[in-house]
């Protein structure tokens, strides 16, 4: 033990000696503290010969100060070193003893899906927005006169009968033709909303229209009863086919790739004149590229615009319509309508937010 | 759809000898006539002609006569005997018409016949029958299927016959390995029903030499005598349809001496059968012939029979027709029937309804020597109606419908007499009837310039004339660019100016008008709000977790009833089906839920957990006094009054979103434990949606002990409000009769928005944002003691009131019942955090919103625990 009165030099050497000793034996940072409250602390011998330097002669003040001033660097030299290290290895193993398994499945409240088809609705809506077109949509029980009788389809026409058209029932007596009149279908063809846009909004006028239609085919591999569709009509001054033809082809490369395009041969609907049937360069046709149905277009029939009231020597324009369902299938591989109709949520996780 | 022959083509164009069914199908789609298939023959050999050298008839337990038969086959294909002699084939055969010394057709062993069916020699009825006569069926030739063919009835001649050996190939001689391309007509195009119609558009296609049959037969056939004619014709229609008479052309022709055994020729009979026809008799197989060939439907009437004069009117109320199918149809006013005139009165027999199905009396017979055959031109409205209503689609009623050539009749009948002369040796009138009242077409008045108008193709006014002359148009002037151009009498369909811009886009062909993109127009807005809302709600629930689905609006008796509701409530509020695909399912819905349900049973009964969908769809809202819609002409614009009308009569067809969430909410595992779905999921839902639309929804819960809806769990139902109080939706749970008539799990839960409501209430107009206050916050905590009954929107609505522009947030963190409560009444503890806009609170304010807290909550009964 150290005189706390007295400076003694030796003992205050061995004391120092001692105490770095013991700093570099220290294996946790809590020994390495009690270690500097022992020898360098207020009740050390440090601190001890530290108050009896001044009881000295004034002669071997100087000596003894400097002896005191080397130890205490002698110590810290040794200190600092040591706590830093015992630090850095505290801090590694509470790290280590945080480790986690980061591939365990993190799943509180998983991601739901869209269904792909009103995902692609919203593609093609998109693609029209973005030449500057207007996204209409019309009502899906609707009356013939839309339907039918405005889209030039009299009421005898053999196309009327090749829709395969769900009727409303009436209270009104049987017509001619054995129907139940209301006047009211569930609409064929988004072209019930042709004539609605044009009275609505008037030219000129570019729109798609994106909805759902319906005709009384039964559900198998390649029908359903209940479709989608997209309709497209731009009504102008100086539209013509080849304008058709331009946005045709620019619609098949939004859906299905730069390669894809679009190639019209003659055809027949009601509502156009001259008419077309569209078929899509489908560069990624199981088999290999190739051609395949996609839809109908034409020039819009003048007696659509006169039920528009639109003045079919000034304006002229052009109409498209092409089923989602198809589109759908092809650019994804289904092979199955059931998959589309069924709502099994396997099917739509597939897709997730998109499609 | 009709089926096209190469060899029948070339009667009328000339295709070029190497073409193939796959060129063939290219080059008519290129003018718009559409490829159905190009059917194959599935049979392969060996098949071929034997001869029956003997048919042993022997009786059999069962009832049946089969016949031991056996048939020289040639020495290639016939049977080795035990001294390496050939002889017949061993065959069994069931055949009513098997006999000996007729020549068959044989399938042996290892071909292969439609449907897969393999040939083998087999034990049957106590012998090896080694091969099998075959029938027109069998083949895959034609529907016959009564017995094997026997080629001495095909119509060979005598030296045809002859020359058909056993062993030859009868594959090639019933030109079985030929392909047939089937192609689609548009109902624009009746002539193209004809191979003389097909003929010409291979021509317009291909430029390859065509030759209108029509032009030499209409040279020989006779004109109408003004002296003498075969039948007098008397057309009387008192109901024309539309104001168009039913029958504006009655041409009619009389073979005498007809000989009633003579056979159609092979060629012809096998032209039918590759038509898809079955041949019958001459007379009758000569009809056919002429209208595949011409696109002229055709009768053949026995003219011993006929009392004149023939008269071509509407039926009367009540009568009725037996066809020659055997069925009895009530005829309708509107049925335009051919009749003729036993004891002087005029029509009083009926022979069949014109242009769709003959009756029993007045047909060609075995007996028939003397044939009156007509060729007439119906109405396309009338003939279509009656096959519609009589549900009696023939190739007659398909090609009348369509429109026939106003001009072919003459040439018709003179092909026909002309092959019923050489082949039944009669004699043909030259005193034909014509009765005729076919009008005149307009001239079309076209401006050449409009092919460049419509089409982008830029074409010189001579190549217009070129390409309108060769389809058959006559033209005339041509000056100032303006055309005036008569169609051809085949062509009805062309009227109008873009009618003629279509056949000269067509026949230079689609691939030649140019490409260009329309200018972006002006005014672009892109999507609207409400599309953009509508996206928004799909994202923000697929998001939460749920699926997105679609289903079919279709429901019934069992959907009502399986949700709780009473159809007789519903049906008058819902829109009806005349036909519907499911008659159990006639109705469409009037809201998603009840279709959705079906989809999420559909998942659990596939095995799969935890099922939360949603749809976004239209409902169907039919009101029953609402005014009928009016029936009005197209190509016509309706006056404001008219269109006000169309949707006066219409159903409202309000946007909405339904969801249901069935199973666990958050399932089992290491991070904690499962929770099964409840109403709050549901409310949470509706939340987010509010939340994302900025629409501020409310949730008001009917008092404990008031009705709420039946599909709904009393207790844990709320309405969903706008802040105005419009009603949007209801969220909750099923009622547990739901549940378990759906197969649900208990608590399933669900809502349904109006999302046309909700959207009509949410603001449109930018956010005006609130300045953010820097002063701290001060927090309190609050426990209220209420009685049940009082809700915690409630509480919350007090608290917020009383704190005014302090109030920064609200949370209410604990909520229970029971313990010392007491019966009837509930614990609400909120934590409420304040903060000034304008000043740091002091201990002094924070006592004083507390004290306005406690006061405002006290008029709800709410006590402040301590």
């Amino acid at each position: 033990m150290v005189d706390s009165s007295t400076f003694d030099a030796a003992a205050l050497t061995a004391a120092i000696d001692e105490g770095i000793s013991k700093v570099k034996a220290a294996a946790t940072l809590d020994e390495l503290h009690a270690v500097r409250t022992a020898y360098a602390g207020g009740d050390s011998a440090l601190a001890a010969a530290s108050k009896a330097i001044g009881l000295l002669p004034n002669d071997q003040k100087k000596e003894a100060g400097k002896l005191l001033g080397k130890l205490r660097a002698d110590f810290g030299r040794a200190y600092g070193p040591k706590e830093q290290e015992l630090k850095e290895a505290a801090e590694k193993a509470a790290l280590a003893a945080e480790r986690v398994d980061m591939t365990q499945p993190v799943n509180r409240r998983p991601l739901g899906a869209r269904h792909p088809l009103p995902k692609l609705l919203e593609d093609v809506e998109d693609f029209f927005v973005s030449m500057g077109w207007q996204i209409a949509d019309g009502p899906e029980v609707e009356t013939e006169w839309y339907n039918f009788d405005a889209l030039n389809f009299g009421p005898d026409h053999p196309a009327r009968q090749m829709q395969d058209t769900f009727y409303v029932k009436g209270n009104q007596t049987k017509d001619a033709a054995g129907f139940v009149g209301s006047n009211i279908v569930v609409r064929t063809q988004t072209s019930s909303d042709q004539v609605r846009s044009l009275i609505e909004r008037g030219v000129p006028l570019y729109i798609a229209c994106t909805g759902r239609v319906y005709r009384t085919d039964e559900l198998d591999a390649t029908h359903t009863p209940v479709f989608h569709q997209c309709e497209a009509l731009a009504i102008d001054k100086n539209l013509t086919m080849a304008d058709l033809k331009g946005v045709l082809n620019k619609l098949a490369v939004a859906m299905f790739g730069p390669d894809a395009k679009a190639r019209l041969r003659p055809s027949y609907f009601p509502f156009t004149e001259p008419s077309a049937e569209m078929d899509l360069w489908f560069p990624d046709k199981k088999g290999g590229p190739g051609w395949i149905e996609w839809g109908g277009c034409g020039m819009v029939n003048p007696n659509v615009l006169r039920s528009a009231g639109i003045d079919p020597d000034v304006y002229s324009g052009f109409a498209f319509g092409v089923g989602m369902e198809r589109t759908l299938l092809l650019r994804h591989d289904i092979n199955d309508m059931h998959d589309l109709v069924e709502g099994d949520v396997r099917f739509s996780k597939q897709f997730v937010m998109g499609e | 759809m009709p089926f096209i022959d190469i060899d029948w083509l070339r009667e009328h164009v000339a295709v070029p000898q190497d073409e193939s069914y796959e060129q063939l199908a290219k080059d008519l789609v290129r003018v718009g006539l559409e490829e159905e298939e190009i059917h194959t023959s599935s049979v392969t050999g060996p098949i071929v002609v034997g001869y029956v050298v003997d048919a042993t008839p022997e009786p059999q337990k069962n009832g049946k006569t089969i016949n031991w038969c056996h048939v020289d086959c040639g020495d290639q294909w016939n049977e080795t005997d035990e001294n390496g002699n050939k002889v017949p084939r061993g065959i069994v055969c069931g055949a009513p018409n098997m006999r000996a010394g007729e020549k068959v057709v044989v399938t042996l062993p290892g071909a292969v016949l439609p449907g897969d069916f393999h040939i083998q020699p087999r034990k049957t009825y106590g012998h090896i029958s080694n091969g099998m006569c075959a029938s027109e069926r069998e083949l895959g030739l034609g529907n016959n299927h009564n017995g094997i063919i026997l080629l001495s009835e095909r119509g060979y001649s005598q030296e045809e016959y002859d020359a058909i050996k056993p062993g030859d190939d009868a594959i090639t001689l019933l030109h079985m390995d030929e392909p047939l391309l089937e192609i689609n007509i548009t109902p624009d195009r009746g002539y193209a029903f004809s191979y003389r119609g097909v003929a010409r558009e291979f021509h317009n296609s291909t430029g390859a030499a065509f030759t209108d049959p029509v032009d030499a037969l209409d040279a020989k056939a006779p004109m109408q005598d003004a002296h003498a004619h075969d039948i007098d014709v008397v057309v009387d229609d008192e109901n024309p349809i539309h104001g168009v008479v039913g029958c504006d052309r009655y041409y009619a022709r009389a073979v005498r001496n007809f000989d009633p055994d003579a056979k159609s020729p092979a060629w012809l009979q096998h032209r039918l059968l590759r038509a898809g026809m079955r041949p019958i008799s001459l007379a009758v197989d000569v009809t056919n012939y002429v209208m595949l060939d011409l696109g002229q439907p055709m009768h053949a009437y026995d003219l011993d029979k006929l009392c004149p004069p023939i008269v071509v009117r509407r039926a009367k109320e009540g009568e009725k027709l037996t066809t020659l199918d055997g069925k009895e149809h009530e005829l309708s006013t509107e049925d335009l029937l051919i009749t003729d005139s036993p004891d002087g009165k005029e029509g009083s027999r009926v022979m069949g309804i014109a242009g769709v199905m003959g009756g029993l009396y007045g047909e060609v017979t075995s007996e028939t020597r003397n044939i009156l055959l007509e060729s007439a031109h119906f109405g396309t409205v009338t003939i279509a109606r009656s096959a519609r209503r009589h549900k009696i689609p023939s190739e007659a009623s398909r090609r009348f419908e369509r429109g026939v050539d106003t001009a072919l009749q003459p040439a018709a009948c003179e092909m026909a007499a002309e092959l019923m002369e050489r082949y039944g040796h009669g004699t043909a009138s030259a005193t034909p009837t014509d009765y005729n009242t076919i009008e005149k077409r307009p001239v079309i008045r076209f401006k050449t310039s409009e092919v460049q108008r419509l089409t982008g193709l830029d074409l010189s006014i001579g190549r217009i004339s070129d390409i309108l002359e060769d389809i058959g148009c006559r033209l005339g002037g041509g000056g100032n660019g303006e055309l005036t151009v008569a169609a051809p009498s085949w062509r009805p369909d062309l009227n109008y100016p873009c009618d003629l811009v279509e056949e000269i886009a067509r026949i230079e062909g689609y691939d030649a008008i140019p490409t260009t993109v329309p200018p972006v127009p002006a005014g672009n807005v892109g999507l609207t709000a409400d599309q953009k809302r509508k996206r928004m709600v799909a994202d923000t629930l697929a998001e939460y977790g749920l699926v997105e689905t679609l289903t079919y609006p279709f429901v019934g008796d069992e959907d009502f009833k399986a949700f709780a509701f009473d159809p007789a409530k519903e049906k008058p509020y819902s829109i009806e089906i005349a036909n519907p695909l499911a008659g159990d399912r006639p109705f469409l819905r009037r809201n998603v839920l009840i279709t959705l349900a079906l989809t999420v049973q559909r998942n659990i009964r596939r095995g799969l957990d935890n099922v939360s969908l949603y749809e976004i769809g239209h409902v169907f809202l039919a009101d029953p006094k609402a005014p009928p819609v009016p029936a009005l002409p197209g190509g016509v614009k309706p006056t404001d009054e008219q269109l006000a009308a169309l949707d006066a009569g219409l159903p409202r067809q309000p946007l909405h979103v339904g969801a249901i969430m069935t199973g666990l909410a958050e399932d089992d595992g290491w991070l904690g434990d499962k929770r099964p779905v409840d109403w709050s999921d549901a409310v949470e839902a509706v939340r987010r949606v509010s939340d994302r639309l900025g629409a501020g929804l409310r949730f008001v819960q009917p008092a404990e002990g008031m009705t709420v809806p039946e599909q709904w769990h009393p207790g844990r139902y709320a309405a969903v409000q706008l802040a105005d109080g419009t009603m949007v939706g209801r969220v909750g749970e099923f009622h547990p009769a739901v549940n378990e008539a759906l197969g649900f799990p208990a608590h399933t839960a669900a809502f349904e928005l109006d999302l046309t409501a909700l959207f009509n209430g949410v603001e449109y107009a930018p956010l005006q944002a609130k300045p953010i206050s820097t002063f701290p916050p001060v927090k309190q905590d609050f426990a209220f003691t209420v009685d049940t009954a009082v809700s915690s929107a409630a509480v919350e609505n007090a608290i917020r009131k009383a704190a005014g522009d302090d109030l920064e947030s609200i949370e209410l963190f604990d909520v229970f019942t029971g313990g010392q409560l007491g019966a009837g009444k509930k614990s609400l503890a909120y934590s409420v955090t304040f903060r000034s806009p304008s000043k740091t609170l002091g201990s002094d304010d924070a006592d004083a919103l507390r004290a306005a807290i406690v006061s405002e909550c006290a008029r709800l009964g709410a006590e402040l625990r301590a």
